[in-house]
């Protein structure tokens, strides 16, 4: 009935095999049902892809490694809800590839930093944190105002991200580029731009050229900007 | 048959080893620095690739890979062929691709990171042309490693090997499994995962947990299980142990990835099993823990007289105060203090230092003399300061990091008495400089003895005074072989 150990010890192929069912058993149970049981990721009302800038400005966001020092993931605690606004649910980062929820808070968390300081303060905080905060960490991100936003494969990168589910239209991958313009750039006709991406916060900018530190600052300013929760209708609690 | 006889293929180990060592310093140097940037944020200089969230994965990645990759492919290679009694399968050529791919590998890494290209997931941090090249190296280290396996000469396999191929096999899936991602083009190191928000998450903590579950625990436990009997010349504790240790503890360990995601959007029942397993995974530590100090027994005056068994015992002490730490932290209640704090970073600290550098060191002492054939360490002493300068870096920082972390979760969830949060974030920022600086302190003095190591290897190979007296026959094998060999 039962197989000898000594069996598997002396059978290299046995070994494999068991090992393999051994380990495979808690992944299939813990991360499979997640991707078919429909309340894992309950739909809101709000959230939408990223506009172009947005987009370009996450990127910026992953490679700088702010993943590292900054969450984004307000837990279900009582003073977190306080200190940082409603706990984050499924539906804000579902499309976000990859998810940037962190581990370590070096800094505060960032899901709900959108709209809690004006785009000139992110834009002095980032070039010097410390001139706003004093006490603050942070390294300086001056160079991100010197480099030029490259939006050669803009339209690539964002059918990549339809490629993996992120629900783009045609039509906003057709004004990709437009739309990315208007939203750094204060004194364009934004119009089309709300409404292909409601809520996309347009960047000062210096009016002359898109930089990376453009982009960011939009990325940052529509982080948890998305759902608004004074509406019944998202007011059902998740968990 | 004699050992003798057999022509192991010592030339990779002897590589790996000397990539370790100096991967080992690397990545000490790197987390210095880093430390240094956490206490006096000017040392970011403010430039690309000197400010901290490039250079973090340098270190992440220095460490576990580099320095503790090379010393897995070393220990394992040299363990698979002395415990099968088979030359190293695949021929030298190999065995050399591997050595140098991996090392090209990790190259590419740290150069992809401070320029700026990431994968942003912790631990997955290459871009896909990278991981795509790992996975090469990755699938022919398994077939190096099994090709081996099969060619024993000894009917059993040993219970080291057990532990380095469920490192191999685990290893591949997570890999696999949390790196499809889908490029921007073929020539873009940019890529966008396949998974996204709550299901990314509980995939990325899979792949993250396991590769401390299976690179850094299942695979240092394989060193384990043969310097610890090697160096004191003692059997195995208990063949029973090692048997029902090996299975729970592989078993277990894959379901704990979710308790780095408690009280977030993760679905509480997947929460809820993420935690009851990582409760349970303390039992299965601490049979391995069990296992190797009561390997021991007997022989508990070797480490007077050995540092390099004294590096092996105390990391396997290590290993049990961080896998019960482990446990403890995964509990959601204490879990919601000492999440996103500086606790998480001693915890992870007291394995990577405590358990996965000095089992490594511990083996680097046996194995430079045996391998470089001279009679013994140049300086047990120096070997004696190494551990001692180290240990009480470790504990500087450990316990650093534990006040800091349990502070910053205390003032974050403090209450005035009109009911109002007590402390802004910045105050928790402030207050724990002092601990910061502590830490870096820590982080030099483990830094130091590595340094002393390093000398300590080289006048071994170099220095005429351990050169073997040349009447003797040069096998290159120690007495006792037969002990964990067979």
């Amino acid at each position: 009935m039962f197989i000898k150990h000594e069996t598997i010890e002396k059978n290299a192929f046995l070994l494999l095999v068991f090992t393999l069912l051994t380990i495979a058993v808690g992944g299939i149970v813990e991360v499979i049902p997640l991707f078919t049981i429909e309340t894992t990721v309950e739909h809101v009302k709000g959230v939408r892809p990223y506009s172009p800038l947005e987009s370009r400005g996450r990127d910026i966001y992953v490679r700088e490694g702010c993943y590292v020092c900054h969450s984004q993931q307000v837990r279900a605690l009582r003073d977190e809800v306080e200190r940082y606004g409603h706990y984050s649910i499924a539906a804000e980062s579902m499309f976000d590839h990859p998810f940037q929820w962190g581990s370590k808070r070096i800094g505060p968390d960032l899901a709900r930093v959108g709209g809690k300081y004006s785009s000139d303060w992110h834009y002095a905080h980032l070039m010097n944190a410390q001139s706003v905060v004093p006490e603050s960490l942070m390294p300086h991100y001056a160079f991100l105002a010197q480099t030029p936003l490259d939006t050669g494969d803009l339209v690539r990168r964002i059918k990549a991200q339809r490629m993996v589910g992120v629900p783009y239209t045609d039509d906003q991958v057709a004004n990709a580029a437009a739309d990315l313009k208007a939203q750094a750039d204060p004194a364009a006709d934004n119009a089309a731009l709300l409404r292909r991406y409601p809520k996309a916060v347009t960047v000062p900018g210096d009016g002359r050229s898109v930089t990376e530190l453009d982009a960011l600052v939009a990325y940052l300013q529509v982080l948890g900007t998305m759902v608004n929760f004074a509406d019944p209708a998202n007011e059902k609690p998740r968990q | 048959m004699s050992d003798a006889a057999i022509q192991y293929n010592e030339d990779v180990v002897k590589k790996f080893v000397i990539a370790a060592i100096f991967w080992a310093v690397v990545a000490f140097l790197v987390g210095v620095v880093l430390a240094g940037q956490l206490a006096w944020p000017v040392a970011n200089l403010g430039l690309p690739f000197t400010n901290f969230g490039r250079l973090r994965p340098v270190h992440t990645s220095a460490a576990i890979f580099a320095f503790g990759g090379s010393a897995l492919f070393a220990t394992s290679f040299y363990i698979v062929q002395r415990t099968c009694r088979a030359r190293l399968f695949g021929g030298e050529a190999l065995a050399n691709f591997i050595f140098w791919g991996y090392q090209f590998f990790i190259v590419m890494a740290a150069l992809s990171y401070v320029m700026g290209f990431s994968q942003g997931q912790e631990y997955a941090e290459p871009e896909w042309h990278l991981d795509l090249f790992l996975t090469l190296i990755w699938v022919l280290y398994g077939v190096v490693f099994i090709g081996t396996v099969l060619m024993r000469k000894e009917p059993h396999i040993y219970v080291a090997n057990w532990f380095f191929i469920a490192m191999i096999l685990t290893i591949a899936v997570l890999h696999l499994g949390n790196n499809s991602a889908m490029p921007v083009s073929l020539f873009t190191a940019k890529s966008y995962n396949v998974a996204s928000g709550v299901q990314n998450a509980m995939i990325q903590w899979w792949y993250g947990h396991n590769a401390v579950g299976f690179f850094l625990t299942a695979g240092f436990l394989g060193m384990m299980y043969y310097f610890i009997p090697k160096a004191s010349g003692r059997p195995i504790y208990s063949y029973r142990i090692s048997i029902v240790h090996f299975w729970s503890l592989v078993f277990m360990y894959i379901w704990a990835g979710p308790h780095h995601l408690h009280y977030t959007a993760l679905p509480d029942w997947t929460q809820t099993l993420g935690m009851a397993f990582s409760i349970m995974l303390w039992m299965p530590s601490w049979g391995g823990m069990i296992n190797g100090i009561m390997t021991l027994s007997g022989a508990w005056d070797k480490l007077r007289t050995d540092a390099g068994l004294r590096f092996s015992v105390t990391a396997v002490g290590f290993y049990g105060m961080s896998t019960f730490e482990g446990p403890v932290m995964s509990i959601r209640g204490v879990n919601a203090l000492s999440h996103y704090t500086d606790w998480g970073i001693g915890h992870v600290h007291s394995g990577a230092l405590g358990w996965v550098a000095f089992i490594s060191f511990g083996a680097l002492y046996y194995l430079v003399p045996v391998l470089w054939k001279r009679e013994r360490l140049y300086s047990q002493k120096l070997a004696a300061w190494h551990f001692w300068i180290a240990t009480l870096g470790i504990v500087l920082y450990i316990t650093s990091m534990w006040v800091a972390g349990i502070m910053q979760g205390l003032m974050w969830r403090a209450y005035d008495q009109f009911g109002f949060l007590q402390y802004s974030f910045s105050e928790s920022v402030m207050a724990v400089h002092p601990y910061y600086v502590i830490r870096f302190t820590g982080g030099v003095f483990f830094l130091l003895g590595s340094l002393i190591m390093v000398y300590n290897m080289i006048q071994t190979v170099r220095s005429p005074t351990t050169a073997r007296p040349a009447a003797e026959p040069q096998t290159g094998l120690p007495i006792g072989t037969a002990m964990a060999g067979a």
